[in-house]
């Protein structure tokens, strides 16, 4: 659906029929974000460099892999789990992560735990980087709170009835990261062989960590 | 305010695309518009985060759906750079023409780059938020039974449609926050304490769905009367 909206009509080709009738949305998109930025730039309020330097760290360094050490750390290490669970701020800071407002919720063979905003995105950044594009999009928000196992299912995760489903809506200042079950087969891996492992949808809650090759 | 933006619940949307993408940008101009935004808000502190939602939700329904996640931004950073006198209106407009007359491949924004201070306010963005320092003592406990008012504010909340008039339990106290309802349209900060509060599935959406499954949703306390 997101091809066909105003300011659209990225990844020519990729999206069938955006491009055609977006031509001229698209250019005044642009257009407007080169003289907002240029008059802010003028003014001295920001400085090119300030917004590359933004784009750079958002787009390379901050990112799912943060977030997965987390979960493996508490993989690994059981009393980092509990510190984890009770309070974030500390653990985080343990591994050298500054966020104050995380809340982290553990799935278990019992428990399913997803995350969602209804209202806009709101989204754990200091540990998962930008959200993905559906994540922000109407369908998701929409429906995750009324139909979560319908959601689930179409991201290839089918819960079995007896599971409990928790959905957490991000509407105020707190973030949400999901500690996703470790899966089989991950005995004796070293926590950076574990980190690898995680992916960010399954610290979304839409996923489970899949279990490593070698021991399918 | 009762916009489209409060989507929860809705149906028609049809399924969720989960391409996978190798950057959270696009193109080009939703960085600039991430990084304007970005810097602006957290670094800058031009307007606050409440403000930014507002004006996106000021943006009308139907354009609202018609657009992409970053070109809602880039609409309320015209309104809100307005709104707060940094620019003019003819300002951006005699910008935009000038952009408009060039041929596409000259148009780039200004460049000018400040070391300086794009290290004061990477830094600043990176800073912990301040917290409001009032120690409000919480009137709910974990476990008492609430339920969220059925109020209809004209104006920016965060307290989600679907969860009007339903009766839910307090799951979790988080502590005290501004209150965005005053604090998007610049009438304070007015903190007050946030709960996490669980609604069982069924009471918001019926019988229909399992009883197993619920939502915990973040409430601030103005939301909520004992049930």
């Amino acid at each position: 659906m997101h091809d066909h909206r105003e300011g659209g009509g990225h990844d020519a080709g990729h999206h069938h029929g955006a491009e055609h009738h977006h031509g001229a949305e698209m250019s005044q998109t642009q257009l407007l974000t080169a003289a907002l930025e240029s008059l802010l730039v003028e003014k001295g309020l920001l400085s090119s460099d300030t917004i590359d330097q933004l784009v750079e760290r958002y787009e390379n360094d901050i990112g799912p892999m943060i977030g997965a050490r987390v979960v493996a750390r508490a993989w690994a290490d059981p009393a980092y789990k509990q510190r984890l669970l009770s309070d974030s701020a500390s653990a985080l800071a343990e591994l050298g992560i500054h966020m104050d407002n995380l809340v982290v919720v553990e799935n278990t063979p019992a428990v399913h735990n997803a995350v969602v905003c209804t209202l806009c995105s709101c989204y754990p950044w200091a540990v998962l980087g930008l959200p993905p594009t559906w994540y922000k999009e109407p369908a998701y928000r929409s429906r995750m709170v009324i139909e979560p196992r319908t959601v689930l299912r179409e991201f290839g995760l089918d819960l079995d009835g007896t599971v409990e489903v928790r959905v957490w809506d991000s509407s105020a200042e707190q973030r949400y990261l999901v500690l996703p079950e470790r899966p089989a087969g991950t005995e004796g891996m070293t926590e950076a062989e574990l980190a690898r492992l995680v992916s960010r949808d399954s610290m979304i809650g839409v996923a489970r960590v899949a279990a490593p090759a070698r021991a399918r | 305010m009762n916009g489209v933006h409060d989507m929860g619940g809705m149906h028609g949307f049809g399924p969720v695309l989960h391409d996978e993408e190798a950057s959270p940008f696009h193109a080009p101009w939703e960085g600039r518009v991430f990084g304007m935004m970005t810097a602006l808000t957290r670094g800058r502190h031009t307007f606050n985060l409440d403000e930014m939602r507002r004006a996106v939700e000021s943006i009308p329904p139907a354009q609202y759906l018609a657009s992409v996640y970053y070109a809602l931004r880039l609409a309320a950073l015209r309104i809100l750079l307005v709104e707060k006198g940094v620019v003019t209106a003819s300002e951006i407009d005699a910008m935009v023409r000038k952009f408009g007359g060039e041929p596409e491949r000259v148009r780039r924004a200004t460049r000018r780059d400040d070391p300086a201070l794009a290290a004061a306010l990477l830094a600043e963005i990176e800073r912990l938020p301040q917290r409001p320092r009032e120690a409000i003592a919480p009137r709910f406990r974990p476990g008492d039974r609430v339920v969220a008012r059925n109020q209809h504010v004209e104006g920016h909340t965060r307290l989600p449609r679907y969860a009007r008039g339903k009766e839910g339990v307090i799951h979790r106290v988080h502590g005290v926050y501004d209150f965005p309802d005053t604090k998007a349209h610049g009438r304070g900060n007015h903190p007050a304490p946030v709960y996490s509060v669980r609604f069982a599935a069924r009471d918001l959406w019926g019988d229909a769905v399992s009883p197993r499954d619920s939502v915990y949703i973040d409430l601030w306390e103005n939301y909520l009367d004992p049930a």
